[in-house]
């Protein structure tokens, strides 16, 4: 009964329903067995009283600002997220299991980025083309043969997945850059707790508070080793213009470090000093939410006002560690991405345990040919696009928007990749006539530091509002729900 | 040949400025070609000196001064002996493979015109870059005036006459448009700085043949790079090999004043 075929056109929406979270595949009547209770609450709970404890969150959110901005939106500069009261749910199990796949693939994108911008194994053996990592702009040269402390490279990771069945989930793409979404996790979470602690005597779920603690035990734990038994954290942000200025000073107010601008920081001798009212004090670790191109402009843009001159010296002598370190954006590279099974191969010597989504590389000719014939079936990204921008969603796309990307692919295939369009698992979501289902995908957000890799047991969930819309970013008109993990039997799971 | 090189850099400023932080790409490696026998950096004020090394391989020296400051001269002096070049460059650091290097940047992007220009060079790779070699020269008069650090290799192409740095640029540009992975590369050399009424740092370009290696062309003269060169600094374009990139806190203009003295020292044969 469950959409067995791994992608096409089984799973493709319109051919099949789509799996429900919580009701699964026999409609509202015949939950899942494991989350009837959930469901009943749904149904128990009228939908006035959830639209009220709805509002409440979001006046409260918007009390906090926890707004961003949307980039080419004048009317509306700041909003705020839509939140949706009906939390996402993950069994023990099904938890234990995507961890276990999210804890190899950071390994994975950890080796790769300290290989290839060491000896390159990966490519001198033949697994990966030449071109796709050395002629990828998101590969930085001005890097190259310089060591992060402990070999740790995308310190943070969000990685994007999306379910199609009970046990199918698929990773949709990697955020090894500066992956934004964990306020969220943290703020529904205390709006659910807040607004609905029935569901917490109903549930054990795993508490995500916790995160903070371990961010910043990661990023002591990597600094580099001349900084001293409690090194000096900082979080850099490109300042309060940025969508997600709210979640930089949201981090830095948790994690208990100085949230600094570029300003703020000056490098001296090779150090990076911050200057203070008090004087000048040593920073041995930078959380950093600028992109490389904005962190030094004497080795990256030089037109860049924002960056910090010598900052790069500062890394390269090891005086400093720089949150996710720089260059790690070509492990995000969609191109890339669809030679993770290879890549996790290649260093783990074990099959990826999170399968990817079957991906078109344009670059191709074959592949190319392919996708031209199928953009009406397709998704169409740009191999370094974010955000949902540069997007083509084939079946619900006018023809007028196909015909502009299929002049963008033949004009540069390389710069793009298409994927079929999957049946995105649904969630009960509270819409204007009740609850109906909406469209998920999901980020949980894995850290990586001396000692590991740790996953944090929940994650941002985005819901696409629009009834079939697959596109869930929140510049896309996209909101977000709590994610329970929940706990197993064993009470040794709560450590 | 024993070559001594002695290279001032000279900044002014209108306005006193706070802080200064450069990164110099002055100091030359050994390879096998080449020897550095001294070599030494001075600048005229309370400056901090790091040395270290970029993600080309290049020698690197971070400047730090603390103002009020109008000005700084940085003072290079050093010997090099240099050995018989038969064009291939042996014994650099390369941290990069060659592929790297087939990558275009802004100030190296072939334009139409550019690839079209490249396009007439026939035969194999190391063929089609020696008829390169020759081929600026002869369309565009070297020009000695102050290289214009903003002009990328399509706005020096639409041009009459290109300075030893646009040279160089579009040799790369070319290059890889004929899939041919190059790089740029900043030095001194006898003869062009010789040459040259307001001597400065030279550029020239490296291409990669398989099977070969790195070969060095001197577009500006149409000549292979021979033992009257001393390679400083490479990059993908004129930018990442420039011998200064700085950062200064503070108002105001800046004059930049460049000198460069290359001599052949007697006693040096071998």
């Amino acid at each position: 009964m469950e959409p067995r075929g791994l992608w096409g056109f089984d799973v493709t929406m319109g051919k099949r329903r789509a799996f429900d979270e919580i009701w699964g595949t026999g409609g509202r009547r015949r939950p899942r067995k494991e989350l009837a209770e959930l469901a009943r609450w749904i149904e128990a709970t009228p939908a006035s009283e959830l639209s009220r404890r709805q509002h409440a969150a979001e006046a409260a959110f918007r009390q906090l600002g926890i707004t961003f901005a949307v980039y080419g939106d004048a009317d509306a500069a700041e909003r705020i997220i839509p939140f949706d009261i009906v939390p996402r749910v993950f069994l023990a199990d099904e938890w234990a299991r995507l961890s276990e796949g999210l804890v190899q693939r950071v390994e994975a994108i950890n080796a790769f980025l300290d290989d290839v911008y060491g000896e390159a194994r990966i490519v001198r053996e033949g697994v990966l083309p030449p071109d796709l990592v050395f002629g990828n702009p998101q590969f930085r040269p001005e890097i190259a043969g310089m060591k992060p402390p402990h070999h740790v490279w995308a310190h943070i990771c969000g990685i994007d997945l999306v379910r199609t069945g009970p046990d199918q989930f698929w990773v949709l793409e990697d955020n090894a850059r500066t992956p934004s979404g964990v306020s969220y996790m943290l703020e529904n979470r205390e709006a659910m707790i807040r607004l609905c602690p029935e569901l917490f005597r109903s549930f054990r779920v795993a508490p995500v508070d916790g995160y903070t603690d371990m961010l910043l035990q990661t990023m002591k734990s990597v600094a580099p080793p001349g900084a001293g038994s409690s090194p000096n954290c900082v979080v850099l942000t490109p300042g309060h213009y940025n969508s997600a200025y709210y979640e930089h000073s949201f981090l830095a107010d948790n994690l208990g470090v100085e949230l600094v601008e570029a300003a703020d920081l000056v490098v001296d001798d090779d150090v990076v000093w911050m200057r203070t009212i008090a004087g000048r004090v040593k920073v041995d670790v930078i959380y950093r939410r600028v992109d490389d191109d904005f962190l030094d402009p004497l080795v990256f843009r030089p037109d860049s006002m924002l960056g910090v001159p010598g900052l790069i010296a500062a890394y390269a002598a090891g005086n400093v560690t720089i949150i996710n370190a720089p260059g790690t954006g070509i492990a995000d590279d969609k191109a890339i991405y669809s030679y993770m099974p290879e890549i996790v191969r290649f260093y783990s010597g074990e099959e990826a345990k999170l399968p990817i989504v079957r991906t078109w590389r344009c670059r191709e000719p074959d592949a190319l040919e392919y996708v031209l014939d199928h953009l009406d079936e397709l998704v169409v990204k740009l191999v370094d696009g974010s955000g949902g921008y540069g997007m083509l969603v084939g079946p619900t796309a006018s023809d007028e928007e196909i015909a502009n990307f299929r002049a963008a692919l033949v004009a540069e295939p390389h710069r793009y990749i298409a994927q079929p369009t999957l049946a995105l698992s649904t969630v009960p979501t509270l819409g204007d006539k009740g609850v109906v289902p909406r469209h998920v995908d999901f980020r949980p957000f894995v850290l990586t530091g001396a000692s590991g890799v740790q996953v944090v047991p929940g994650g941002l969930t985005r819901v696409a509002l629009r009834e079939g819309s697959l596109v869930v970013n929140s510049s896309q008109g996209g909101g977000t729900k709590d994610s329970f993990v929940l706990l197993g039997d064993e009470p040794e799971v709560r450590a | 040949m024993r070559l001594s090189i002695d290279h001032l850099t000279r900044y002014r400023f209108s306005q006193p400025q706070a802080r200064i932080v450069q990164l110099l790409r002055l100091t030359p490696s050994d390879t096998d070609d080449q020897t550095i026998v001294s070599w030494r950096i001075d600048v005229d004020c309370d400056a901090r000196l790091r040395e270290g090394r970029d993600g080309f391989g290049n020698r690197t020296t971070m400047l730090y001064i603390d103002g009020p400051i109008t000005g700084i001269e940085i003072a290079v002096a050093g010997e090099v002996l240099t050995g018989e070049v038969d064009g291939v460059v042996k014994g650099t650091l390369e941290p990069l493979p060659p592929a790297l290097f087939a990558r275009s940047t802004d100030l190296t992007r072939a334009d139409a015109a550019i690839a079209a220009f490249a396009a007439a060079a026939r035969g194999a790779p190391r063929a089609q870059l020696e008829s390169l070699n020759t081929a600026f020269a002869k369309r565009f008069a070297l020009s000695h005036a102050r290289p214009d650090h903003g002009l990328t290799a399509a706005e020096a192409f639409a041009r009459e006459t290109a300075t030893p740095r646009d040279m160089a640029q579009m040799f790369v540009a070319a290059a890889r448009s004929l899939g041919l992975p190059a790089r740029y590369v900043s030095g001194h050399c006898l003869t062009c700085e010789r040459e040259a009424e307001r001597p400065t740092t030279h550029g020239w370009a490296e291409a990669h043949v398989e099977g070969e290696g790195w070969i060095g062309f001197d577009p500006s003269f149409a000549r292979p790079i021979d033992q009257t060169y001393v390679r400083v600094a490479c990059g993908l374009d004129a930018a990442q090999a420039a011998p200064v990139a700085g950062s200064r806190l503070g108002a105001g203009r800046e004059w930049l004043d460049v000198d460069v003295q290359v001599e052949r020292m007697n006693g040096g044969e071998q």
